[in-house]
């Protein structure tokens, strides 16, 4: 439970720190590594949440004997 | 209590993913299916118990097992569909929703099948 919790926090720091790098790249001029790191965040960010759904999707199965 | 500890994650889910949705919509969609995941897994547990329960009783009526069983996969297949549905609503793809929808309310069309055909024998046999 308690580890759980910290992947809510840890998705919502990478967002943050995306969105400011994202800005600061607008800022500087460079629009084509602001998008890259973006979709680099996107990816990184889903790859978190992949694991939780397999976990999500092997209790329910368990669960409802749905194998 | 459990119930104010999972009022207070979702309460701060909530609060970030608006954070988030302002900026970058596209992970605003994570936030709020990674809360979804961990408040239900919290629940899981108490859930099992309640099955658990549930077959107990249903040993003692003496029906046979495989009909509780059929009730419980219709159950998980219509809680996974309404929880991938709902997803799809809230990003705004209410098209992929309702296919989803429709392929649970089929999916349980066909688990429901056999319980139907038993019903048909056991009226068939009652009539003469």
């Amino acid at each position: 439970m308690v580890m759980n919790v910290d992947i809510i926090f840890k998705i919502a720091a990478i967002g943050i720190v995306v969105t400011v790098v994202n800005q600061v790249l607008i800022k500087a001029g460079r629009e084509e590594q602001a998008m890259l790191t973006t979709l680099v965040g996107v990816v990184v960010v889903l790859t978190m949440v992949i694991n939780l759904v397999t976990n999500l999707f092997d209790t329910v199965k368990t669960m409802f004997h749905l194998y | 209590m459990e119930i104010f500890q999972i009022v207070a994650i979702g309460l701060v889910a909530a609060i970030l993913s608006v954070l988030i949705k302002n900026e970058k919509p596209e992970l605003g969609i994570y936030i709020s299916l990674a809360t979804g995941i961990i408040i239900f897994l919290f629940i899981a547990t108490k859930l099992q118990s309640v099955m658990e329960i549930l077959e107990q009783l249903s040993n003692k009526i003496n029906i046979d097992a495989i009909y509780l069983s059929i009730i419980l996969k219709i159950v998980g297949i219509a809680y996974i569909a309404e929880f991938g549905a709902q997803i799809c609503r809230d990003v705004g793809e209410g098209v992929i929703a309702s296919k989803i929808e429709f392929a649970g309310k089929i999916l349980i069309m066909v688990m429901a099948v056999p319980i139907l055909v038993s019903l048909m024998d056991l009226i068939i046999n009652m009539v003469p």
